[in-house]
């Protein structure tokens, strides 16, 4: 296998679309293909990231692609996952709506879709389009955000498989919606490319987790795309949770848009993968709004994270708080990017923003950008990063009242993460986030 | 219990301790003076571990082992116990906590059962009584946001918890109000018992007056250049402490 050029894995993709294209059948006049070809248009246009773009800057993910992915035989997306092997990647002790989608699509025969609590509807997204003409019309790739980019419009342009997930006006959904996203590589490399809406109505209050597993020995790509809009007095909470295979690359955007007095908590946990990026991005519409952000990753081997994410203050009154913390072994690698915009008009905007990171070994690398972009003059905004490596002054306490190096190291790390582990509203997310740290010291 | 015959130690090359020699037996209290940089914190340090210092020669037993060989846990698990003169903050971890993983580490070493919560929690109260230190603080992040009396409380604290065999305090009085120092050393005092002992490192003598010991020592320029009974610690407090560097100089 020849390795490709950046060239060849944008034709590629292009190509691609054709031969998927020509498969849908009776689809060209919806609307949603309208979208998908106006983003193949997009992407045409711009392609992956290059090497010289300074948000790819140390995430090649093109690169990345043509190293692990042999294009020439990719599996034919047939797989047939029974409930019991995927029941061995579920969340432990959680009782959540499941959603289980494979290879990008959604399995309804392992998924919750009947007797859906109350103000919850869930949709293949190919037929919320008619169903859900007027959301779908008004919030399917509509509103323009800071952070998306070509991986977002590649994503569009292969929507096919992904849900459609509504939280009617007042409704609170007492159960977690856990999604679950596996990959078969069991056969051949894969591609998948999950795309999913999720609108939480007025005064609605809604819990969402995403897991992202792998299964097999063979490489493969994810490039998901998940749009939320939390509508006024909402309170949405959202996990990524990603413990994928060594050979996984994956590219996930969440692109989220809050109106009025809503709030929106996100947390971002990756333990393995070979080169994963989350572009977390939120735009602010309307006054009152709070958005809380805070992310772990806890790698090992040459597993590289890189986090970016966008806070897009465009209105007053509002807050953001952001942590995310890194604890980085072997020769793994970590990039944080954490843009916050204050525009003009968002006046009384308190922004906070922190990132600190240890080094557990000399082979292991961060970097790590705050920035902030600020308009307005009447704001409270700070940031911070730092990179080092663990106290020494705090193991030698500990060890000094009988704790040995490895309990004195698991306790000051579990300390560490506690302050991003300790926010986490879904229990059973939070025990497992708990027992994947210790299984790592 | 404790024999140290002479003793080198430096930091980044630079020799602090200059050949210490002591023997400290069961039930007696020692007292440790000597003026700021005489190498007293130092002596600690080695003593229960820090690995910032290297020991260039010189031997230390403790209870007929070689303490040096052992590293600072288990020194720890074997019966020392330093409280320190800054005692660390650790956001993130509850003193409760990590006592209750301390306590289970030092009995495993001792061959005994781990304590059950219950039990624990009665062992708790009993010591937190001893230093009047209150229930929230021992619930809230490792001495973070503590006040000095309260770190040096919470030191006390947990050497009740641990029971050590020697006891080494770092400075212990320094910082502290009359108050809080009559609790300390009230802790200590109570703790005291024919078969542990403990080295007090002190600058002053006021603590001595609340502690009193056995034997005192004047530490300067790395060695013990006089040792006495309680009284030495007295006329240093009202003669202070160049008599002593110049007597010291002359030899």
């Amino acid at each position: 296998m020849s390795k490709l050029t950046k060239e060849q894995v944008d034709h590629f993709f292009i190509d691609q679309f054709q031969s998927f294209e020509n498969k849908l059948n009776g689809e060209s006049k919806k609307p949603l293909h309208q979208l998908r070809k106006a983003a193949i248009t997009a992407f045409k246009e711009n392609g992956l990231p290059a090497a010289k773009n300074e948000e790819y800057k140390y995430t090649n993910i093109a690169k990345a692609f043509a190293k692990h992915l042999n294009v020439e035989a990719l599996s034919d997306n047939n797989f047939a996952l029974s409930s019991d092997e995927a029941a061995k990647y579920f969340i432990p002790e959680l009782d959540a709506v499941r959603l289980v989608f494979v290879n990008g699509m959604l399995n309804k025969e392992l998924s919750d879709l009947e007797n859906l609590p109350e103000g919850l509807q869930i949709q293949p997204i190919k037929t919320a389009q008619d169903d859900f003409q007027d959301d779908f019309a008004r919030h399917f790739n509509t509103h323009k955000i800071e952070g998306s980019d070509s991986f977002s419009d590649l994503n569009t342009a292969f929507t096919d498989g992904g849900v459609f997930i509504k939280i009617s006006k007042s409704a609170v959904i007492e159960k977690p919606i856990a999604c679950y996203y596996f990959t078969d590589a069991k056969e051949a490399d894969v591609i998948s490319q999950p795309r999913n809406l999720v609108i939480a109505e007025k005064n609605s209050q809604t819990s969402m987790v995403e897991s992202y597993i792998t299964i097999g020995e063979y490489a493969s790509f994810t490039n998901a795309v998940t749009e939320i809009v939390v509508e006024d007095d909402s309170i949405f909470n959202y996990y990524k949770y990603q413990d994928e295979s060594e050979k996984a690359i994956h590219v996930g955007a969440t692109l989220v848009h809050q109106l009025g007095k809503s709030v929106f908590n996100s947390g971002t946990f990756s333990f393995n993968g070979a080169m994963i990026r989350n572009n977390l991005s939120i735009a602010v519409h309307s006054e009152h709004s709070e958005t809380n952000m805070i992310g772990l990753y806890f790698l090992d081997y040459s597993t590289h994270v890189d986090n970016h994410t966008v806070v897009d203050h465009r209105v007053p009154n509002c807050e953001s708080n952001e942590t995310y913390k890194g604890v980085l072994d072997g020769k793994s690698r970590g990039v944080f990017n954490g843009k916050i915009f204050v525009r003009q008009p968002a006046q009384k905007t308190n922004a906070f923003q922190s990132n600190r990171n240890i080094l557990m070994s000399d082979g292991s690398e961060m970097d790590t950008k705050p920035q902030l972009e600020i308009w307005a003059d009447d704001v409270k905004c700070s940031h911070g990063c730092t990179v080092g490596q663990l106290d020494k002054d705090q193991l030698f306490y500990l060890k000094a009242r009988g704790l040995d190096e490895k309990t004195a190291k698991s306790m000051l790390l579990n300390a560490f993460a506690s302050d991003v582990v300790n926010p986490i509203k879904i229990e059973a997310l939070k025990k497992l986030i708990e027992s994947k740290i210790i299984e790592r010291l | 219990m404790l024999s140290i015959k002479n003793l080198h130690a430096s930091i980044e090359g630079k020799e602090i301790l200059k050949g210490i020699n002591l023997e400290v037996k069961a039930g007696e209290v020692h007292a440790i003076m000597g003026p700021n940089g005489s190498g007293k914190s130092t002596l600690a340090s080695v003593l229960a571990g820090r690995e910032d210092y290297t020991v260039d020669s010189g031997e230390v037993v403790f209870q007929s082992k070689d303490l040096l060989d052992m590293g600072a846990d288990v020194r720890a698990k074997e019966g020392v116990f330093l409280a320190f003169q800054y005692p660390i903050e650790i956001p993130g971890v509850t003193t409760t906590n990590f006592m209750k993983t301390a306590i289970n580490k030092v009995r495993e070493h001792r061959g005994l059962e781990p304590l059950d919560a219950v039990s624990f929690l009665k062992l708790m109260k009993e010591k937190m009584k001893l230093v009047e230190i209150d229930q929230s603080l021992l619930s809230r992040s490792l001495n973070e946001g503590f006040s000095g009396g309260e770190k040096k409380r919470n030191e006390i604290f947990q050497m009740a918890m641990l029971e050590p065999t020697l006891a080494i305090l770092d400075e212990t009085d320094s910082g502290l109000d009359i108050d809080a120092l009559r609790i300390v050393a009230n802790g200590v005092n109570t703790l005291k018992n024919p078969d542990n002992a403990t080295i007090v490192v002190t600058h002053y003598q006021r603590l001595l007056d609340y502690i009193v010991p056995d034997f005192v020592h004047v530490l300067y320029d790395g060695k013990i250049v006089k040792s006495g009974g309680k009284d030495l610690a007295k006329e240093l407090e009202k003669r202070g402490y160049d008599w002593i560097k110049e007597e010291a100089d002359v030899a």
